[in-house]
């Protein structure tokens, strides 16, 4: 369990650096989390304050909660829509390609768009959810970012 | 028209006048400008509308690198079709040459041209299932016709990338 300051989230910021479509790949992208990022700079700060004799005893009082990692993000879903364009074995290899799929397992997702309109292809976290949104779109499927729930 | 894989590229042989002048109207069938259904299509939103901060964004970074993804294989086909060129008046059958490395930009821009296709001309679901509609007798008949064509060239470039 990770212990963080409940103000450290939900801000979504689209990096230009991983806006790069031309580099797509099979899997999902190996970034580290924002947590650790954020309990990265915390443990700088707190370094370089101890270092600077700046670190003061009586701290601000931040309200703190309790979460994991997945916990804190996990209801993002990548869901892709029916399009009577697109077609069927062209969506299969998609998926095959964005998210690694075993044929089988696109096809399934094929078939559950194209009979039930729309298909979740994968839910977690929100950073690795928008980059396989946007690889979707790279290969023109109608593709979208939802909150679970 | 045949069709068929030699020498690590995908020939298509036989290609009559009509069908060279309809391959060669791929790059141009892309160009989604002044058709909003097109550009909406072509670039959709990334989410089912209720967050406005993240579509800005998602315009201001992710749609300018989509623009040039698309324009890039868009170019490479019509680099692959300048092999058509010099035809147009006559009355003799083609060859057109599309390297293994150029299948997955023929993909795109074959579906680019389809999606602006349908966009342009707002085809149902129905018209475009009737895979058997003939004859040509209007300009929306020939579109129809233009995208079920380069539908089944990507089925035969999506085969050979399978096997």
């Amino acid at each position: 369990m990770l212990e963080v300051g409940i103000w450290s989230f939900h801000r979504f910021e689209l990096k230009p650096a991983y806006v790069n479509l031309l580099a797509m790949s099979c899997g999902p992208r190996q970034d580290r989390g924002c947590l650790a990022q954020i309990q990265e700079i915390e443990e700088t700060t707190r370094v370089s304050n101890e270092k600077a004799g700046t670190l003061t005893t009586a701290e601000p009082t931040i309200e703190k909660e309790t979460r994991s990692e997945e916990e804190f993000d996990l209801p993002w879903q990548v869901v892709v829509h029916n399009d009577p364009v697109n077609l069927m074995s062209y969506v299969t290899m998609v998926f095959q390609r964005v998210f690694g799929y075993p044929r089988e397992k696109a096809e399934r997702h094929m078939l559950e768009v194209h009979h039930n309109g729309r298909s979740i292809l994968w839910s977690g976290l929100r950073e690795p959810a928008e980059l396989y949104v946007q690889q979707l779109h790279g290969y023109l499927l109608l593709a979208t970012l939802e909150k679970r729930g | 028209m045949d069709i068929c894989r030699r020498k690590g590229a995908i020939e298509i042989s036989e290609l009559d006048p009509f069908l060279a002048e309809l391959l060669r109207q791929i790059p141009a069938c892309t160009n989604s400008d002044g058709v909003p259904a097109a550009e909406q299509r072509l670039f959709s939103s990334p989410t089912t509308g209720r967050e406005t901060e993240s579509c800005v964004e998602w315009k201001t970074y992710v749609e300018p690198e989509l623009r040039r993804l698309f324009q890039t294989a868009t170019q490479t086909v019509a680099a692959d079709l300048e092999q058509l060129n010099g035809n147009e008046e006559s009355l003799a059958n083609r060859t057109l040459r599309i390297p293994a490395k150029h299948a997955d930009a023929w993909l795109s821009a074959l579906n680019q041209a389809r999606l602006v296709i349908a966009a342009k001309n707002n085809f149902t679901e129905s018209e475009l299932n009737d895979h058997f509609r003939s004859p040509i007798g209007s300009r929306r008949d020939l579109s129809l016709f233009q995208v079920n064509f380069y539908g089944f060239l990507q089925e035969f470039i999506l085969r050979e990338l399978e096997s």
